[in-house]
């Protein structure tokens, strides 16, 4: 277990994590990291523990074992090696720090965009209503909503939605937007928009970690590509090394044949 | 028919119908209001609660829903008076009584109403960074209200009509008032009809307000 003063140049640092729910081990070991400004793609076929991953990155789950260390703190738990929970006041101040992106964008259904985005900003980052609508508007603006700033999430595509869900993620200033399967809820049609926001927030620098079964974008927007297979990281390398037919590792092949199969 | 209609003597007493159905409202408002309080605090405490609470909110509920409420009403006037060292008159002992009816009803309504609350949403509140109270302020409360608001309404129209019991323990509230004029004039018909048009007439202006502000909500979902 590394300590503290050998802290990596990694903003995330996902060392050795395991997972079991009951008898199904969903995470073995896992171990990558993000450096600032990475843009680092999880693929797998589904079980493989890709969102699982996810969610233990900003501690929606808790894992057994292991370490995750955001900017050198570790997320869940008091000090590595220690099963000890924060309290709940710090994993939500250590949430604050991490965005999220659902696959089924998980808006509140009572806010306006606007609402959806200020409410995190008020109530977490303690800005005044003004400012709060100032930094929404502005986000609304990135994403092609300004005009959509007032309506109600029901009144929303399910696109426009989810570029909310990443403006309400993004104006809280995350170290890490953390995306899962933001694509797959929506329309064919729709997949585009979104995918646009996710590449023009990586041109700007934003570190990401994603889960997507956007074999394309994955391949154009991401630094690298980590392969998951049976709860364990199987391979992990720049897109051109993973995405290529010709690789050596015999399930990432069958992966990639079987997603060819389907999708092309 | 030997019977001939005569409303003459209702409208004489009508001032016994009114009052008591102004005391009606006036009871079911304050056992309502409280049985609210008891119902929303049972039912946020029941969804994060282990076992043993659980447990006891349960029972609680199960009781109060097993027993006729004429009776817990008995229990409640005649009873606990006579065990212990306590004195109240009989509206009071009413709305204490029907305080804790309501309120196992209500547990109910919100338990299901939060419970049915999506994951996802509970989800993006911890993830922006809500502390579990401002999660449930902000994300849990306001979804689970327009989610209940129609079994809310149900519920709140039944228990207004429940204040009617308190006539058994001679609280003047519209039933008993009508029952005054039966036992004065004999006109049972007429006494009844005028009764049950004034329940009716209420519960509906009652329920046209409730669908209002459902309305309301649904517009603002």
């Amino acid at each position: 277990m590394s300590d503290a003063t050998n802290a990596s140049p990694a903003l995330l640092d996902v060392h050795d994590v395991s997972k079991a729910f009951g008898a199904v081990e969903v995470l073995r070991s896992v171990s990558l990291q993000v450096k600032r400004g990475e843009v680092v793609t999880v693929i797998g076929p589904s079980g493989s523990g890709k969102t699982t991953l996810l969610r233990c990155v900003n501690f929606l789950e808790s894992y057994d074992s292991g370490s995750i260390r955001i900017d050198g703190k570790e997320v869940g738990y008091r000090e590595a090696g220690t099963r000890r929970r924060r309290s709940e006041r710090d994993l939500a101040a250590m949430r604050a720090e991490t965005g999220m992106v659902f696959q089924s964008f998980n808006l509140f259904p009572h806010l306006t965009a606007a609402g959806n985005i200020m409410l995190g900003l008020t109530k977490v980052r303690g800005k005044s209503q003004t400012e709060a609508r100032q930094i929404a508007e502005h986000w609304l603006g990135r994403v092609g909503l300004a005009h959509k700033a007032d309506s109600l999430p029901a009144e929303l595509s399910g696109g426009q939605q989810q570029r909310v869900g990443i403006a309400r993620a993004v104006a809280m200033e995350p170290k890490i937007l953390l995306l899962d399967e933001i694509t797959s809820a929506l329309d064919p049609e729709l997949v585009g928009e979104v995918l646009a926001v996710v590449r023009s927030l990586a041109e700007d620098g934003m570190t990401m970690l994603m889960v997507t079964h956007e074999m394309a974008f994955a391949r154009d927007a991401s630094s690298r590509i980590v392969f998951m297979a049976d709860g364990g990281v199987s391979a992990v390398g720049p897109p051109k090394e993973i995405l290529a037919a010709e690789t050596s590792n015999e399930r990432l092949r069958t992966f990639l044949a079987r997603f060819r199969a389907s999708h092309f | 028919m030997g019977y001939a209609l005569n409303f003459n003597l209702i409208w004489r007493h009508f001032d016994k119908l009114w009052g008591g159905l102004l005391l009606s409202l006036e009871l079911a408002v304050i056992s309502i209001a409280i049985g609210t309080v008891i119902g929303l605090a049972l039912a946020v405490w029941y969804v994060s609660a282990g076992r043993v609470v659980r447990a006891i909110i349960a029972a609680y509920v199960e009781f109060i829903r097993n027993v006729p409420l004429i009776l817990l009403v008995y229990l409640v006037f005649y009873g606990v008076p006579t065990v212990v060292d306590l004195a109240y008159s009989a509206p009071t002992s009413f709305v204490l009584t029907l305080s804790v009816y309501s309120g196992a009803y209500l547990v109910e309504v919100f338990r299901s109403g939060l419970e049915a609350v999506p994951r996802g949403q509970l989800d993006a509140g911890r993830a922006i960074g809500l502390t579990p109270w401002q999660r449930l302020v902000h994300v849990r409360l306001p979804t689970m209200l327009r989610i209940t608001l129609p079994a809310l309404s149900n519920t709140f129209i039944s228990l207004f009509k429940d204040t009617s019991i308190a006539s058994v323990i001679s609280v003047p509230e519209l039933t008993f008032g009508a029952q005054w004029i039966n036992f004065n004039t004999f006109r049972i018909v007429e006494v009844y009809l005028v009764t049950t048009a004034m329940y009716l007439v209420t519960g509906y202006i009652l329920l046209f307000g409730l669908r209002l502000v459902e309305r309301r909500f649904r517009a603002a979902r």
